[in-house]
């Protein structure tokens, strides 16, 4: 008959914590930042179909990165938890704070439950206030925490190194195609510090407009609108890119 | 919706327990609602009027809802229900669009409307009835469609013009002499002005432009750009337009004979 080894539980938590770092790790980052008028996702994601970026509510969006399988998982069970609270109560009733915390109970439980392995995903949970001073960016790591961002905020793969580089340039009130484009710079720099050119065509974009006429404030920014904010240098775009709001849907 | 009906089946109009009544129930009612296509769209317009019996319960009441970005839909009937009958309508649309990525077809959303619809038989047969009309702008087809239902649920396409609600014959014999393939979207929105005054003179339940009061009809217009709902102030020029003539020649427009 043999004997279970004896596992100490801080070795089992580092155990999992690792566990699950490597395997976020392996996907590619993305990075959320604040701009004048919302909040900007930029990620590089070689698909157009299977999303990093998505739409939870009115004014809610998510970002993940991980295991496709796993957050798709957690973005249904947030859209759900959005929509009914939205419908029981009222559409304000519906807040970034309540949905992160959900998040964070869903993968605490996860993570420190012993039968499952623990979810490979890091989170972003980001709320458009109605001024600046109002957005809510949180970021959820695997293991059921809650930090509360200010500014701009990386995760994935490299994202200690994104988000130092972006801490530095980052600053408040800054244009989108301003934005979008340090968010570029930032996810190009490779681990050895070597610069490599990410095509328009593998980014993923979207945005939180405050500015947009509906409730709805997410929006995500393809073809020859992103092309038109990568290319453009700086104050001129912003304008535009409101203005350009109906007309190139989804 | 299956999720709601999982976790949270007395949320759904559908679910409830009937209190057995003595004859007809009293609750405040909604009344006329009319659709229009023209090339490149659909106008949606509805009364602003609700009833209880013979007393006005109000006079503001808004009985046309946008559904998502590309329809909408204009309520008659048991006003309590379908207002609820819409938000979950609303929701289902919604809900669909962020967890596929896509919206659902034209089509698509009709049918979910007529399951809804009949899920409410049982209030239906008390009296409760709620009968819709839905319309949108069809992106595959690119044209404005306008669905028509019964209390059963049972859905038809309708051609043109449609209309729903206790003024809706009136409405419809308004619409029937004045309609013409190529209306503009103003003559369209004109066109159903019409027909909703046409629809409170001869129906007591139905409300006409109230100009004392600054109400109007409801006019929203779905076009390939999406849903848009007419400001307060374009609604009172097409209604005072109307007016003014309807001043002159109460009856409005005459159609010619032959």
């Amino acid at each position: 008959m043999s004997t279970p080894f004896y596992v100490s539980p801080q070795q089992a938590m580092a155990d999992r914590a690792e566990y699950a770092r490597k395997g976020i790790a392996r996907g590619r980052s993305l990075v959320v930042l604040q701009y004048a008028d919302g909040i900007v996702f930029v990620g590089e994601n070689p698909s157009r179909a299977l999303h990093k970026f998505s739409e939870i509510y009115d004014r809610i969006g998510f970002a993940a990165a991980g295991k496709y399988n796993e957050y798709e998982n957690l973005r249904i069970g947030g859209v759900r938890y959005a929509d009914l609270r939205g419908y029981t109560y009222d559409r304000d009733d519906v807040t970034a704070r309540g949905l992160a915390n959900v998040y964070a109970q869903t993968l605490g439980t996860i993570f420190s439950s012993a039968a499952e392995k623990p979810y490979e995903v890091e989170l972003v949970v980001a709320e458009v206030g109605e001024t600046p001073e109002g957005d809510q960016i949180y970021r959820l790591p695997h293991d059921g925490s809650i930090v509360d961002e200010h500014g701009s905020v990386a995760v994935g793969g490299n994202a200690e190194q994104i988000s130092n580089f972006l801490d530095q340039r980052h600053r408040d009130g800054m244009s989108l195609a301003e934005a979008l484009k340090l968010a570029v710079q930032a996810l190009s720099r490779d681990t050895n510090g070597s610069e490599r050119e990410i095509p328009a065509e593998r980014l993923e974009v979207a945005v939180l407009d405050r500015t947009r006429p509906q409730k709805r404030k997410f929006k995500r920014i393809v073809g020859r609108q992103l092309d038109r904010l990568l290319a453009a240098d700086g104050a001129s775009t912003e304008a535009e890119s409101s203005a350009e709001d109906g007309s190139e849907e989804q | 919706m299956d999720f709601l009906a999982e976790h949270q089946p007395e949320l759904l109009p559908g679910n409830r327990q009937l209190p057995p009544t003595q004859g007809v129930l009293e609750a405040p009612h909604g009344t006329t609602i009319v659709a229009v296509t023209f090339p490149g769209g659909v106008v949606l317009a509805g009364d602003r009027r609700a009833t209880m019996g013979n007393v006005i319960a109000q006079r503001d009441i808004e009985k046309v809802f946008p559904a998502d970005e590309y329809s909408a839909v204009g309520i008659a009937g048991t006003a309590g229900l379908a207002v609820e009958m819409v938000k979950l309508f609303q929701l289902e649309l919604e809900h669909f669009e962020k967890v596929e990525g896509a919206q659902l077809s034209l089509e698509g959303k009709a049918n979910r409307l007529s399951t809804m619809i009949r899920s409410n038989l049982g209030m239906a047969m008390q009296g409760l009835a709620v009968v819709p009309l839905f319309a949108g702008y069809d992106l595959d087809r690119e044209r404005g469609r306008i669905f028509s239902y019964d209390v059963t649920g049972g859905r038809s396409e309708e051609h043109n013009f449609a209309a729903t609600g206790s003024g809706s014959i009136f409405a419809r014999g308004a619409m029937k002499k004045l309609f013409r393939d190529d209306l503009s979207e103003e003559q369209a929105t004109t066109l159903v002005v019409q027909a909703l005054y046409d629809a409170a003179d001869d129906d007591s339940a139905t409300g006409g432009p109230d100009v004392a009061r600054r109400i109007y009809p409801i006019i929203t217009v779905i076009t390939e750009d999406g849903f848009r709902r007419l400001t307060e102030e374009e609604a009172s020029e097409v209604s005072r337009a109307v007016l003014q003539k309807r001043l002159e020649e109460p009856d409005g427009p005459k159609a010619a004979l032959l």
